[in-house]
């Protein structure tokens, strides 16, 4: 399987040249990052070009990198990023590819859904999750959040408890919406453990 | 003359043929669909964001609730990523014990899929039949965990525990008397393996039941052949995956191509559909059955002959055995560290697939080298199906929206996550 995957990464680098800002192969997979400007045309060439062939858009994801290391976030300058997860049917290969938004206050990607109709629903999740626009999106609307959701959950900066809830009001006899009551708990505390703590390894 | 309008109904959430809580918004003319919009969204709970404030093992017993129809694949994807991100080995046995599950899994999706489809489109007998079959592999998954549904069996490094030695039994009471007690309690004389076995034994006789139901049926035919045609290129543009995809005739499938656990072991064969409507799809899912069937006899063979460990013995990850947390203080520390911290994860990320009974479910977990995910992305092979939905309605009628969504095998716990 690495052979195939040092030839899928010797292809790439080949013919996406300058472009790619990093190539990972990590653990059986290969992850590469552009520029959010290349993005949709990196995207075109790995589906249409004969040696890669990716064919299947499996997935998009949102990724938030606010909180990244607990603060840490050292080289890593921008905050939003999409990964796209592209599965080659023909060369039965997979890969990643990452773009990270260049604004983040608001961030703005390409959309993929003319190189992939598949990526209709995907972007739309992520923008619902995330609040990153898609640009070329036909139909950019929330589609996991309740109508008329204000934020964007997913953020690191969005409470798990939300910050309004629900209820039925007798008096004035419909639902209202009230700032959440319940106090944040965190029952496990997030620990970043020096190199090799739960390396397995090293056991 | 009467003025003729177009209408847009909603179909759901509430409506029985929805599968759950689908809101499909339908412009119709006349009869014939000219749109359709699914609202989803209505059992968001979550689950991404709260494995973020979980640790890694306290996250297991959610992905039971994503698909609620095949828990333990959902759990395999899951624990298969953790595995990744540690570069785990896990012990033969557990991989033969999850071949096992993930395969009677399948065939409890698939019961219960093609069971609510006929339903749905007005073959009420097939949903008895296939209950009746489910009953007993749930009693499987009972046996194993405790649990009938949501089993939590599956644990980053194996399984949670080695398969018992005894099934559970029925007892006598106000609704059973000894005579049915005993009938019921037939096969479940001997171990697990002894009841699966038997089981195996008398399914392909069920599946020829259900065929005799469905196959041939010519009201069943009326409704599916020819419906909700998907052509192969349209196929993987959509990004579909599992029998939608091999019923439009692209012989895919993650454990041939991408074998993960032992499936290069076991032998069986991918069945691939022609036309690419609800019928081949129908057909895909019933040998995907009898392909399962036959999946799970291999594995009471291979697990019979060769006891052994089935979860790993790196006690960073798995808990060390009791009687040993109690005579060792160094286990006594595991212990105590991975009970109150939780596992620690290198830092990096994995995307771990699996075939899914109903698709490509697919983990995407982010580590930053702490005890919780920093992101864990859960790909949904419904997602990709239900997206599609208004490419594979649009100018059928309005009948066919349901056959169409019993098809796609919807279940909202994994497409709304």
């Amino acid at each position: 399987m690495s052979a195939k995957l040092e030839r899928l990464a010797q292809t790439l680098r080949e013919i996406l040249g300058d472009t790619l800002q990093s190539l990972v192969n990590d653990r059986g997979e290969v992850t590469i990052e552009v520029a959010a400007a290349d993005y949709l045309r990196v995207a075109q060439t790995l589906r249409d070009h004969a040696d890669l062939r990716f064919e299947q858009l499996i997935d998009v994801s949102g990724l938030d990198y606010a909180a990244y290391g607990n603060g840490a976030h050292e080289g890593r300058p921008k905050r939003f990023a999409a990964a796209a997860h592209l599965l080659s049917i023909k060369h039965n290969w997979r890969l990643r590819l990452r773009a990270f938004a260049d604004d983040d206050a608001f961030p703005v990607l390409d959309s993929l859904v003319g190189v992939w109709p598949s990526a209709n629903w995907y972007e739309r999740e992520t923008f619902d999750l995330y609040g990153i626009m898609f640009s070329g999106h036909p139909d950019l609307r929330r589609i996991l959040t309740d109508y008329g959701f204000v934020g964007h959950p997913f953020r690191k900066d969005f409470p798990v408890s939300g910050h309004v809830e629900m209820r039925y009001d007798p008096e004035a006899g419909r639902v209202v919406y009230q700032p959440v009551t319940i106090e944040p708990r965190e029952n496990t505390p997030r620990i970043v453990r020096e190199e090799n703590y739960g390396d397995v390894g090293h056991g | 003359m009467a003025e003729i309008r177009n209408y847009t109904i909603n179909f759901g959430p509430q409506h029985p043929a929805a599968h759950g809580v689908l809101r499909l918004v339908l412009e119709l003319d006349g009869e014939v669909v000219e749109r359709a919009d699914p609202h989803i969204g209505l059992l968001h709970r979550g689950t991404e964001k709260l494995a973020e404030t979980r640790t890694w093992v306290q996250s297991v017993p959610y992905m039971d609730r994503l698909d609620y129809v095949s828990m333990m694949c959902n759990e395999h994807a899951y624990c298969m990523a953790i595995e990744r991100l540690l570069g785990l080995e896990v012990p033969l046995r557990a991989q033969y014990i999850r071949v096992m599950f993930d395969e009677i899994t399948r065939i409890l999706n698939h019961l219960m899929g093609i069971g609510s489809h006929g339903l749905d489109i007005g073959a009420m007998t097939i949903i008895l039949y296939t209950f009746r079959e489910r009953e007993d592999l749930m009693d499987v998954y009972e046996a194993v965990s405790g649990a009938r549904m949501h089993a939590a069996y599956y644990r980053p490094g194996g399984v949670y525990r080695d398969l018992p030695e005894r099934m559970p039994q029925y007892e006598v009471n106000r609704f059973k008397n000894e005579k049915t007690v005993r009938e019921l309690n037939a096969a479940r004389g001997g171990s697990l393996l002894d009841f699966l076995e038997d089981f195996t034994e008398r399914f392909p006789g069920y599946c020829d039941e259900y065929e005799t139901l469905l196959s041939d049926n010519r009201i069943w035919k009326q409704r599916t052949v020819g419906i909700g045609v998907v052509s192969p290129e349209e196929a993987l543009e959509r990004g579909f995956s599992g029998p939608m995809l091999r019923g439009s005739g692209i012989a895919w499938d993650l454990r041939k191509k991408q074998p993960y656990e032992v499936y290069d072991r076991v032998d069986f064969d991918v069945p691939v559909g022609k036309n690419g409507d609800c019928y081949d799809r129908y057909l895909c899912r019933m040998e995907e059955m009898r392909q399962s069937n036959r999946i799970i006899k291999q594995c009471i063979e291979w697990l019979r002959a060769n006891p052994g460990p089935v979860i790993t013995d790196n006690h960073k990850v798995a808990p060390p055995p009791r009687e040993q947390m109690k005579a060792n203080m160094e286990e006594l520390i595991h212990h105590f560290k991975l009970f109150t911290e939780g596992i620690h994860v290198p830092a990096g990320e994995v995307y771990a697939a699996i075939e899914h009974p109903k698709g490509e479910f697919g983990v995407y977990a982010v580590s930053d080298g702490a005890n919780k995910p920093y992101r864990l992305k859960l790909r949904a092979p419904g997602f990709a199906h239900l997206a599609a939905m208004d490419e594979l309605s649009r100018g059928h009628m309005i009948a066919d929206v349901v056959a169409i969504i019993g098809t796609m095998d919807i279940v909202f716990g994994e497409i709304d996550r």
